[in-house]
């Protein structure tokens, strides 16, 4: 078990270490997830009362999207310089690889959201910074990271590669939009609890349910 | 090369013949719906191809489980051909669906969970079939398809319950709508005669198109492997 962990901590140390020796990735997914709300202020003229429907939307919608650049980068990069055949060379678990990958995409993903919530606070004058928003956050963003990290080893291996990504993820990311929106409206509209347990629910159980399955579907994946 | 089982050919047949037999008990046979009319015949077929394509859902997931087990391309045969059938009939019972609900709901779509569900089986489908073509080693092409269909199989009724936390408007016909459904109605006998009958005639043609299908991707598989072989 303390062998699984460490050498989940590997993995994650090397994306982090590659990571702030570069600064593509987070500044990418960054810019771009800025792009995307500037997009969407002259889409949909972001006004007072349109705004307080829609921010959820616009939030995840932001994340998700910036999200596949992400997921994209991460398994090209190990791709292309023969790195993940050096990981699975290594005799280590492969689900450990699974997980410490999963953790990274996670991680840069949190760091984009904790960057974008207080811009989009500043720039709409809404008040993000609320604990259970947060929660429906991280949920999200693991069921995300869980399903995503998964398919991207697979689309990374295709031809048509970063095409193929967003296209097998969405459809089956459904639930976690689904739920992600809905609780996080819930929660900034000030709803009652009970309208909002049903959707944290729905998170947790596809989180759960996914991690579990990528868990035992790894191994097909990067087997060669 | 093998020849056409006899036994298929019988099964074309009949499967010609119940699809016949379905189309009189829907259209001439069953009463007109006092409320609905005419459009409310649209239901007999609507519920059988959308119960194929659940048929073909249901048997693209175990053979996903099955080649992941097995590793045997026979598998993946069967796979693609169920994928195939369920994304064609999930097809037809949304267009089937559509032409019902332009006048009983008086809309084309609504993103209803039946609906949204069969929408999305669509596009988990469509991206299936991306995904096997951008691969060339026919073994791995095989494994993805296999993993990508498990996902699919599970987050789909998922996807399903999580839009029920909604309320819903389509009507249960069989069983008990919720209080918002609209366009329930009540079978008469006669109407049940068609209903089952159009059921068991889809599940014939169901069982002959799949056949079909696997035959030809075994055929396939033959003439690629032919043809490389011709190479060396």
């Amino acid at each position: 078990m303390k062998r699984f962990l460490g050498t989940i901590w590997a993995v994650i140390w090397k994306d982090l270490a590659a990571e702030m020796r570069s600064r593509e990735l987070l500044s990418a997914m960054l810019v771009f997830a800025l792009l995307v709300i500037l997009v969407f202020n002259f889409a949909m003229e972001l006004d007072v009362a349109t705004r307080r429907s829609v921010t959820a939307g616009v939030l995840w919608t932001t994340f998700f999207f910036a999200g596949t650049i992400g997921l994209n980068r991460s398994m090209a990069a190990e791709k292309d310089r023969g790195c993940l055949d050096g990981l699975l060379l290594a005799p280590v678990d492969r689900a450990a690889i699974y997980f410490g990958k999963m953790f990274g995409n996670l991680l840069f993903m949190l760091l984009v959201e904790v960057l974008i919530l207080p811009i989009y606070s500043f720039l709409y004058n809404v008040n993000l910074f609320n604990g259970g928003l947060l929660l429906v956050i991280l949920l999200g963003s693991l069921g995300y990271a869980a399903i995503g990290t998964l398919l991207a080893s697979m689309s990374v291996q295709a031809r048509t590669r970063d095409l193929l990504l967003p296209i097998l993820l969405f459809p089956v990311l459904l639930p976690v939009v689904i739920g992600a929106v809905k609780a996080s409206n819930g929660y900034l509209s000030g709803a009652e609890m009970s309208e909002i347990l049903p959707f944290l629910n729905l998170l947790l159980v596809y989180d759960v349910i996914f991690i579990s399955i990528a868990y035992m579907m790894f191994d097909y994946v990067i087997e060669e | 090369m093998e020849r056409k089982p006899a036994l298929l050919t019988v099964l074309d047949v009949v499967a010609i013949l119940v699809l016949l037999i379905a189309a009189y008990l829907a259209l001439i046979y069953a009463p007109t719906e006092a409320v609905m009319g005419a459009v409310q015949r649209v239901f007999y077929f609507h519920v059988a191809t959308a119960w194929v394509g659940m048929l073909g859902f249901l048997a693209a997931g175990f053979a996903g489980v099955m080649y992941l087990v097995r590793h045997d391309l026979k598998w993946d045969t069967i796979e693609v051909a169920a994928v195939e059938i369920s994304l064609v009939f999930f097809f037809i019972a949304i267009a089937l669906g559509s032409i019902w609900a332009r006048p009983v709901w008086n809309t084309w779509w609504t993103w209803d969970p039946r609906l949204t569900t069969a929408a999305v089986t669509e596009l988990v489908y469509l991206a299936y079939f991306m995904l096997r073509q951008g691969i060339e080693d026919p073994e791995r092409r095989a494994r993805f398809g296999a993993v990508y269909t498990l996902v699919g199989a599970v987050s789909v009724p998922i996807t399903f319950m999580a839009i029920r936390l909604f309320r819903t408007i389509h009507p249960v016909v069989i069983g008990t709508p919720s209080a918002a459904a609209q366009g329930g109605f009540a079978m008469s006998s006669s109407m049940k005669v068609a209903f089952f009958f159009a059921l068991f005639a889809f599940t014939i043609i169901f069982i002959d198109l799949f056949w079909h299908r696997i035959r030809l991707g075994r055929l396939a598989n033959q003439v690629e492997q032919a043809r490389l072989q011709a190479q060396f």
